[in-house]
């Protein structure tokens, strides 16, 4: 027995045991940390797919960035930690059992008989020499150019979104106006004043 | 030998958590949006299990894109998040009833 079913099925534990401590904790900065362990150990089990670009992506995007932005919302917001968990109970049963029957239901249609080994064949073994990365990178830049770069646009789309929706104009901060500035006039800067002239002494 | 089907079983069980967790924090909008990332990754975990499988580059592609979106969706809910505790003074789901009334 190789080493890839024993790696597998201990980060598929752990994946399957962090997620359920992600839904179920009562903290969520606790639920935020067990979040982050789910993202490594999926992007070990990435690794086992050959997948290494987005495995060391899903840990720089994910864990590095939007991660370290959910801590921050959290720690920001004043949270009722003993409201926050009510109606757990209430509503166990519902979602318990929508869950599980989801959880059946897929099971059924993605078990061995349908996509085991012996259906989809063994995998492709690349050679040593082989990068995940050129070969994904080819494929971005030319057959999807396009929805690289309405990726981009979106991401530009995301950032002035969420600019625009959080920031507080406060009324006792000192801004410039631009506007104002360029259609300012010579009336409003000096005013010339008619005296007369004074006799000498 | 891992089989293609215990990938995709690992996902559904990844999908079923999460959304037993959206069904079950009905008090607090943060772990609703982690339960929505985990759902994101129990679907980019099918998209790699089956680019490894069919030795096709296409499903690794698309998990990029999702990644953009869902770093796009994290961004713009979060400020959502903080927009709406600043007004309401509360992210419990059940008390966002104002346009009901």
């Amino acid at each position: 027995m190789s080493i890839e079913p024993i790696l597998f099925y201990i980060f598929s534990t752990i994946l399957v045991l962090a997620s359920a401590a992600v839904v179920t904790v009562r903290n969520p900065v606790y639920a935020a940390l067990c979040l982050v362990l789910a993202f490594f150990t999926c992007a070990a089990v990435w690794l086992l797919l050959e997948a290494e670009f987005l495995a060391l992506v899903l840990i720089l995007v994910y864990v590095g960035a939007v991660m370290v932005l959910f801590l921050f919302v959290i720690m920001m917001l004043d949270i009722n930690l003993v409201r926050a968990k009510e109606g757990f109970i209430k509503y166990l049963p519902a979602g318990g059992f929508v869950a599980f029957l989801i959880l059946i239901e897929m099971a059924v249609v993605l078990g061995p008989e349908n996509f085991g080994i012996e259906v989809t064949g063994e995998p492709l073994k690349h050679a040593a020499d082989y990068s995940n990365t050129k070969e994904l990178g080819v494929a971005l830049y030319t057959h999807y150019a396009y929805p690289f770069e309405i990726a981009g646009a979106l991401l530009l789309l995301a950032i002035v979104a969420a600019i625009s929706l959080t920031m507080r104009r406060r009324p006792d901060s000192k801004y410039q106006d631009p506007a104002e500035q360029v259609a300012v006039k010579r009336e409003d800067r000096v005013r010339l004043v008619k005296m007369p002239s004074e006799n000498k002494q | 030998m891992i089989e293609l089907s215990d990938f995709l079983i690992l996902g559904a069980i990844l999908f079923c958590i999460s959304l037993a967790g959206i069904f079950l924090n009905r008090k607090n909008i943060i772990i609703i949006l982690m339960a929505i990332e985990l759902m994101l990754l129990a679907v980019n975990m099918n998209f790699v299990a089956f680019s490894h499988y069919q030795g096709n580059i296409d499903g690794q592609i698309f998990v990029f894109f999702i990644l953009t979106v869902a770093a796009a969706e994290a961004a713009i809910g979060l400020a959502i998040l903080i927009l709406l505790f600043r007004t309401k003074r509360t992210i419990n789901v059940d008390r966002l009833d104002s346009l009901k009334h």
